[in-house]
């Protein structure tokens, strides 16, 4: 069954009194009852609807666009084209490659060209046919080799090489020396196919201008902060002219961690008519906006001591972006600067080139920039411990880095508990009974990763902090916490309420957590990075505990005793020495109002400036106050008639430094190890390819395909189901990091990464055939056992 | 809202029973029960995840059955008995898998949650009508399988659902016995 796994030595008793209690998330009834407001729930009188109207062609140039057609329709309202807005914008401040509507070229199959508001969505979508776009069609690129073969038809052209988008090369140590050194290199070549986030709730915008020119947008964004500030940019308005409202959001993954055509497109309608517009995307739109993995191609040579120890590490990838740069620069250092933990690497050189092709935008997705080569890193371990003939699992723990320590490339390592995790699920999965020893068609396979708990420096460069948390007392007993988190489902909300309740001592009923309002909640840079525990837990931390000072100095005034003597829990000021003597909590906020006035206080939590980075260019982008730490194993059986692997148990242990909600980081550890499985084994988000091959001769294709989604649907892009999903197995290991607050780090991406090579290895150990181009599929199983039986590789 | 579009056809009114409640509203003709719900009556707690019937996100039951109500046409509810997330308890007094998904954390996102909701009713109340009723996990899978959940792994709504469904089943149990010792 799926009971969740523990450490044998795990503490019974807890310091805390809400911190690490077994809660579900407070405001959870509000959505199980249905009564949770998400964008599309929100209507306002007058609104009008948006619909976007999208390319076609996956490159072409645009040459005119006739909107008069479509002016003239009745219950048409207005009709905006790209040159209204013709700022470029990104998330990533350095790389301006998006226009809220193309007005020049368009790049993919699915690009926003034009859009329209309307009486209803059926008016506006018949406007939209009758828009006239005249388009140059160009030779589309769909696939890396192609866009690099072909560096003079580039798809931006003021691109400065060909269709690079980005490159780094970063070399640490004496990599060729300990090459030639090592008793055994591994070699291997690695793809990673795309996949995208399938977030229930499609994105969707509402925007109004009210009397005094106030804009206000609401969107199903997961980065509000940064929402408003693209806002103020395009639509050329200062920011404290826009409100941006985070409504409840139906999931994000990342795929609303940027802004999209519909916050731009209803904004600029909703001025230009005065009247509120809604946009929301179809399933099909979700599906081109994409922002999702990025499909790796990776070469990676590994060179291992005969006793197992990681002397060099070699990786060369090139990236396939898509069409635009979303946080491609961030995902190309990602894609190597994130794999220097949890093993010593002796010496490390990585070469990463991300390239822009003729299809929907990659982006963060869940780990972001990471799970790929940490498919690679973990395979050839797995690759190298056969050959050693050493336990996969030892020949991890021989490489571990450690705690306290650095990285190859500079990172500082807090807290690490990744041999908890090895043990855990080594325990658990019963491994050594069972790996390599199962029969034939059935086995296990290990691996392990580290991630993040947010990123030391912000997007933009700024002194500013990166959270900010205020929290008032009233005389109810309630506190109010005001954030400018984002709540996606993952429970931000939950976690500041359980530091707040926590430090002031009271319940998490008590809490009142209102978020992601620009104009109610100070700044939060949003939730991605896994950034949100860490950072707006220690602002919420800093707040609540001047909070409670002052409480407890006005208690102690009352008691004549000193401050330290009292202490806040269960909705009671305590005496310490005396449990006899006890206030009420609300006469306790009371008496401190009445000592100081109005019972408020902010938070703010910046990274450590000291030791926090790598001394070298990009050192920076991939540094992180503390990180997690993971380990999975996977067990699948393969039927070898079928080629169809069945993964029957996925166990994850992850060292989350402290579980603040252990059901909320459960929850976090099923989600991931899920979507980890999802996208090994079932999800492909493919785009069919363009007939140019690099040879200049086409490829027979068929007309009018290339560039177009090979799914646009969630029947034909493939989510595991409850019938799909294996049984899953979460562990929590608890390191208490000194960096996160009461010792947390994050738990929200982590626990994807090493699913997916702990899959691919326990197919090896099933039946001998390495699968090292994802997806897993029962063509390549089949090939495999074909090649063993004849004696091919 | 398109029941104001030029051009549109003659709405036609639809009568059925919501959550319990008479209910009366006129629609376009092509419209579905979703957009009956959501447009029509402003019932916005079914919610739309794909329109076209591949993720269960729009689950309702009628008559009884779990159905998709994105593609179920309003006019075809004539008559007919619907339910919705809205009739299934309130804040004050959720129902016991409300309350069982709150505490075990089988919601997340909970966009996809009104519609798991109702499934998972339809499969409790089923198990209820059985001669010899067995909770097996298996079961639950398959009743919700046409419930896609992006968040969770689906392992807690597993247990949320099994826990209710046994605490269902024993409290029938119970009844049953005191009623035979009754008699």
């Amino acid at each position: 069954m799926t009971a969740a796994i523990k450490p044998e030595n795990a503490s019974q008793g807890r310091p805390y009194a809400v911190v690490g209690a077994r809660h579900g998330k407070p405001d959870s009834l509000d959505a199980l009852a249905g009564l949770a407001k998400y964008t599309d729930d929100i209507a306002l009188p007058r609104m009008l609807h948006a619909k976007i109207l999208r390319s076609p062609h996956a490159h072409a140039r645009i040459l005119s666009i006739d909107t008069s057609a479509a002016e003239a329709l009745e219950g048409v309202y207005a009709v905006v084209v790209g040159e209204e807005m013709p700022t470029r914008y990104g998330v990533i401040p350095w790389t301006p490659d998006e226009q809220a509507l193309a007005a020049d070229k368009v790049r993919y199959v699915g690009d926003a060209v034009a859009a329209v508001a309307a009486i209803s969505e059926d008016v506006a979508l018949a406007a939209c046919k009758r828009i006239v776009v005249a388009y140059e069609v160009l030779e589309p690129l769909t696939t890396p080799e192609a866009a690099l073969a072909n560096p003079q038809n580039k798809i931006h052209e003021s691109n400065k090489h060909g269709n690079i988008t980005k490159q780094v090369q970063l070399a640490f140590g004496d990599v060729d020396g300990q090459l030639a050194a090592a008793d055994l290199v591994i070699e291997g070549h690695y793809e990673f196919h795309g996949s995208t986030h399938g977030a229930l709730e499609p994105h969707c915008s509402l925007a109004h201008v009210d009397g005094r020119g106030l804009l206000t947008v609401w969107s199903a964004t997961q980065v509000p902060h940064y929402l408003h500030r693209e806002l103020a940019k395009v639509l050329e308005i200062p920011t404290h002219k826009i409100r941006v409202i985070q409504p409840a959001v139906g999931g994000g993954f990342g795929g609303k961690s940027e802004p999209f055509d519909l916050e731009f497109v209803a904004a600029k309608l909703a001025m230009k008519t005065g009247r509120p517009v809604k946009c929301l995307y179809t399933r099909e739109e979700v599906f081109l906006a994409h922002r999702g993995r990025h499909p790796f191609d990776m070469h990676y040579r590994t060179g291992f001591t005969k006793d197992g120890k990681i002397l060099a590490v070699d990786g060369k990838s090139v990236l396939d972006g898509g069409a635009y740069s979303s946080f491609g620069l961030v995902t190309t250092y990602y894609s190597g600067q994130l794999l220097g933990s949890p093993y010593v690497f002796g010496s490390y050189r990585f070469d990463s080139t991300r390239v822009y092709t003729n299809k929907p935008a990659c982006g963060p997705k869940r780990g972001h920039g990471s799970v790929q080569p940490r498919f690679a890193i973990e395979v050839q371990l797995d690759k190298a411990a056969r050959a050693l003939k050493i336990d996969p699992i030892e020949l991890r723990r021989r490489n571990f880095i450690g705690e306290n320590t650095k990285t190859i490339n500079e990172f500082h390592i807090g807290s690490n508990g990744f041999l908890e995790c090895l043990a855990l699920v080594e325990t658990a999965s019963d491994w050594k009974a069972k790996h390599a020893k199962l029969p034939r068609g059935r086995g296990l396979g290990v691996a392990g990763s580290t991630y993040i708990s947010g990123t030391n420096y912000c997007i933009y460069p700024t002194d500013l902090p990166q959270s900010g948390v205020q929290i008032c007392l009233d005389r109810s007993g309630r506190v109010r916490v005001f954030a400018g988190t984002s709540d996606i489902g993952q429970g931000s909300s939950t976690m500041l309420a359980v530091v707040a309740a926590e430090e002031l001592g009271v319940h998490l009923d008590d809490v009142r957590v209102v978020a992601a309002d620009s104009d109610l909640c100070p700044v939060d840079l949003g939730s991605y990075s896994s950034r949100v525990t860490l950072m707006a837990g220690n602002a919420c931390l800093n707040a609540a505990r001047d909070l409670a000072g002052k409480v407890r100095q006005a208690v102690a005034k009352k008691w004549g005793c000193e401050k330290r003597d009292v202490i806040l829990a269960d909705r009671r000021a305590q005496r310490l020495d005396d449990p006899g003597v006890w206030l009420d909590i609300t006469e306790a906020f009371i008496l401190a109002e009445i000592e100081f006035g109005t019972m408020g206080s902010t938070g703010s939590y910046q990274t450590p400036r000291e030791d926090v980075h790598g001394e070298y260019r990009g050192g920076t982008i991939g540094a992180s106050p503390a990180y997690s730490f993971t380990a999975h194993i996977a067990e699948v059986s393969v039927d070898e008639e079928t080629g169809e692997v069945r993964v029957e148990n996925i166990w994850c242990a992850h060292d989350c430094g402290r579980a603040l909600s252990p059901v909320l980081v459960e929850g976090q550890i099923e989600g991931s190890v899920y979507m980890g499985f999802g996208e090994t084994i079932m999800e492909h988000h493919h785009v069919m390819p363009s007939g140019l091959k690099t040879d200049g001769q086409r490829r027979d294709t068929g007309p009018g395909k290339e560039g177009l989604l090979a799914h646009s649907s969630l029947l034909d892009y493939r989510m595991p189901t409850t019938l799909d999903t294996p049984d899953l197995h979460a562990g929590i290991v608890e390191k208490p990091d000194p960096r996160g607050p009461f010792g947390a780090k994050e738990a929200g991406e982590g626990p994807l990464h090493s699913v997916v090579p702990a899959i691919c290895n326990a197919i090896f150990d099933a039946c001998g055939v390495r699968v090292d181009a994802l997806p897993v599929t029962p063509a390549k199983i089949l090939a495999g056992l074909r090649a063993q039986r004849t004696g091919g590789v | 809202m398109s029941s104001s579009d030029l051009n549109a056809p003659a709405p036609v009114l639809v009568n059925l029973q919501l959550n319990g409640e008479a209910t009366s509203v006129a629609v376009p003709p092509h419209w579905t029960l979703l957009e009956l719900l959501r447009y029509g009556l402003g019932q916005t707690g079914t919610k739309q995840g794909c329109d076209k019937g591949d993720c269960g996100t729009c689950t309702v039951r009628i008559d009884g059955e779990p159905q998709l109500a994105c593609l179920t046409l309003a006019v075809d509810v004539r008559d007919r008995s619907v339910e919705t997330i809205e009739g299934l308890g309130t804040g004050g007094e959720p129902h016991p898998l409300q309350e069982a998904f709150a505490r075990l954390g089988a919601a997340q996102c909970g966009f996809c949650t009104p519609g798991m909701l109702m499934s998972a009713t339809a499969y409790v109340d089923d198990l209820t009508l059985q001669d010899n009723p067995q909770v097996k996990r298996d079961d639950i899978a398959a009743a919700l399988a046409g419930n896609l959940c992006r968040c969770t792994g689906y392992t807690k709504i597993l247990d949320a659902v099994e826990e209710v469904a046994h605490s269902v089943l024993n409290r029938q149990r119970e009844l049953a016995e005191s009623t035979a010792e009754d008699e």
